[in-house]
């Protein structure tokens, strides 16, 4: 039977080898990630993260789907977003995994596939965040909450204002973006970057790393 | 050793509390810090969830930049500290990365050769420094003053570089010599929520009201921070918390800095005191000079 492709949530056209492709080759560039291996279903992560309580899917079981083969079920879930990149998990995680920067590369390819609901809080906080150090190199947090409450949820904007204005006077609100001086040389240095993220090596990931020449390093047209 | 500063962004408007008393205390103690020309955002928590590369090419510029210094960087902020230590440590152990970003830095003739230490000011403070010369230093005492000393996640997570993940101690041991109690504290590492605050708000504030809780149920006269994130979320939305959950906090957040600066003797417009939402109480401000 061939691997089911989701209509529903518009992966297009990507099987669930495909998925895995992508998220091996993610776990395979964060330090130490080959370890994704030795996970003996402890439950440690889970027990220590101060978020479990509201996942809908628990970090232990997050390594289970995967290796069950359901990565597209974790796409789906909750929990990949409402981690709060404490950590907890990944220092006391017995077999050394690197269960945060997991969850990271889970988020990416979520984003990029486009997998959440309309008008998600952390797609659009993220979008508004990038957006604003792309343009000034720096982030301006006044400017970052307009952006998304303009984006979600607009009346929220009036709920905030005292607080806003508390700040404010305490001088705790910089009325103006700061920015870099090296604005044009920094959008140069992004413009390669962006080049330089989609030039993916060839697989299989999760073996050791060849010495040498850097392996598929050709850039795309 | 030159020590090159790398503010980041909250220093400059939410946490400038943080920024002038870290200058001041520096200053007093005779240790120049030189801020870094032309940083840029560190990529913060949020851009690694978007782009790895991208967001490595972020961090590794400030680095690049500092690298022509020669020195070590200091980042108050623990998230920038802990995203700059990161991107050395992808960099160093990942080569198809490092000649990515490297290959990206070009752009503006910069490149990175991993030979810069990120540093946070606490670790600074007292393993170089050292605590016993600060406390010779100080001009007023915190005695019969009860803290709660509460770390946040990033400075001791994911490494511990400096100090435990599970039960640091450099801040409890500073703020002893200076004369204060130290509550017990449970929770001193226990995450706060971060961007949650603004994302999912309600999980967020169940966080901040569980640390609160336990500060005040130690009988702790404030609490002391080293995370302008932190910070923000446990001082500002004490009055939310409040309505939420029926409980009546009303307890001081400090930067570990702001109360540092004031015990070696500076004025409380100095230690930005005048920022803090909360009043400070008595018990800090008559602490005799
Ligand atoms: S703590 Fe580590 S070994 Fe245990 S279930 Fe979690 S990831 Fe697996
Ligand atoms: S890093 Fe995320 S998953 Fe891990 S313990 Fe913290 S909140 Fe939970």
């Amino acid at each position: 039977m061939p691997p089911k492709v989701s209509q529903e949530w518009g992966i297009k056209n990507k099987k669930e080898s495909d998925l895995r492709a992508d998220f091996l080759y993610q776990v395979a560039n964060i330090p130490g990630g080959e370890k994704i291996k030795k996970c003996i279903q402890c439950g440690t992560c889970t027990g220590s993260c101060p978020v479990s309580y509201t996942m809908d899917i628990m970090p232990r079981e997050i390594i289970a789907l995967f290796r069950a083969g359901l990565i597209e079920s974790i796409l789906h879930s909750r929990t990949i977003w409402i981690c709060a990149s404490c950590y907890a998990c990944t220092v006391r995680c017995p077999a050394g995994i690197k269960v945060t920067d997991i969850l990271y590369a889970l988020k990416r390819m979520a984003m990029e596939k486009g997998l959440f609901p309309k008008r998600f809080p952390i797609f659009i906080l993220s979008k508004s965040f990038v957006y604003l150090i792309n343009l000034f190199g720096r982030s301006y947090e006044p400017g970052l909450l307009i952006l998304y409450y303009l984006r979600t949820n607009p009346l929220k904007l009036f709920s905030l204002m005292p607080l806003a204005f508390k700040l404010f006077r305490k001088g705790r609100l910089a009325l103006l973006p700061k920015s870099i001086k090296k604005r044009k040389e920094l959008s140069a240095i992004l413009a390669e970057a962006e080049v330089m993220e989609m030039i993916v090596p060839e697989r299989p990931y999760l073996q050791a790393i060849p010495k040498g020449p850097v392996p598929g390093f050709i850039r795309p047209s | 050793m030159t020590y090159i500063y790398y503010p980041g962004c909250s220093l400059e408007s939410s946490a400038k509390a943080y920024d002038l008393s870290t200058r001041w205390v520096f200053e007093n103690l005779g240790i120049t810090l030189t801020e870094l020309e032309d940083w840029n955002c560190c990529g913060a928590t949020m851009y690694m969830s978007i782009k790895e590369t991208i967001s490595l090419v972020f961090s590794a510029r400030n680095l690049a930049l500092a690298e022509r210094l020669n020195g070590e960087i200091v980042a108050p902020c623990s998230s920038c500290y802990t995203i700059l230590n990161k991107t050395n440590k992808y960099l160093k152990e990942n080569f198809i990365l490092r000649a990515k970003v490297n290959q990206s830095l070009r752009r503006d003739g910069l490149t990175y050769h991993l030979q810069v230490k990120v540093r946070h000011p606490l670790d600074v403070l007292v393993n170089d420094i050292g605590i016993d010369t600060i406390a010779s230093r100080a001009k007023r005492s915190l005695t019969g003053l009860k803290i709660a000393q509460y770390y946040g996640c990033q400075i001791v997570r994911p490494e511990g570089i400096f100090d435990d993940p599970e039960n640091p101690t450099t801040m409890d041991e500073l703020f002893r010599a200076l004369g204060a109690t130290n509550v017990y504290f449970p929770v001193k590492v226990r995450c706060c929520g971060g961007m949650l605050m603004t994302t999912f708000p309600e999980v967020a504030l169940k966080l901040n009201k569980d640390i609160l809780e336990c500060a005040v149920a130690n009988n702790a006269d404030c609490l002391v921070t080293t995370c302008p994130l932190c910070q923000i979320n446990l001082e500002a939305y004490q009055k939310k918390i409040n309505k939420k959950f029926k409980t009546n906090f009303k307890i001081p957040v400090l930067f570990f800095t702001q109360l540092l600066a004031y015990t070696l003797g500076c004025s409380p417009k100095e230690a930005a005191f005048d920022q803090n939402l909360v009043p400070i109480p008595e018990k800090i401000l008559g602490g005799s000079l």
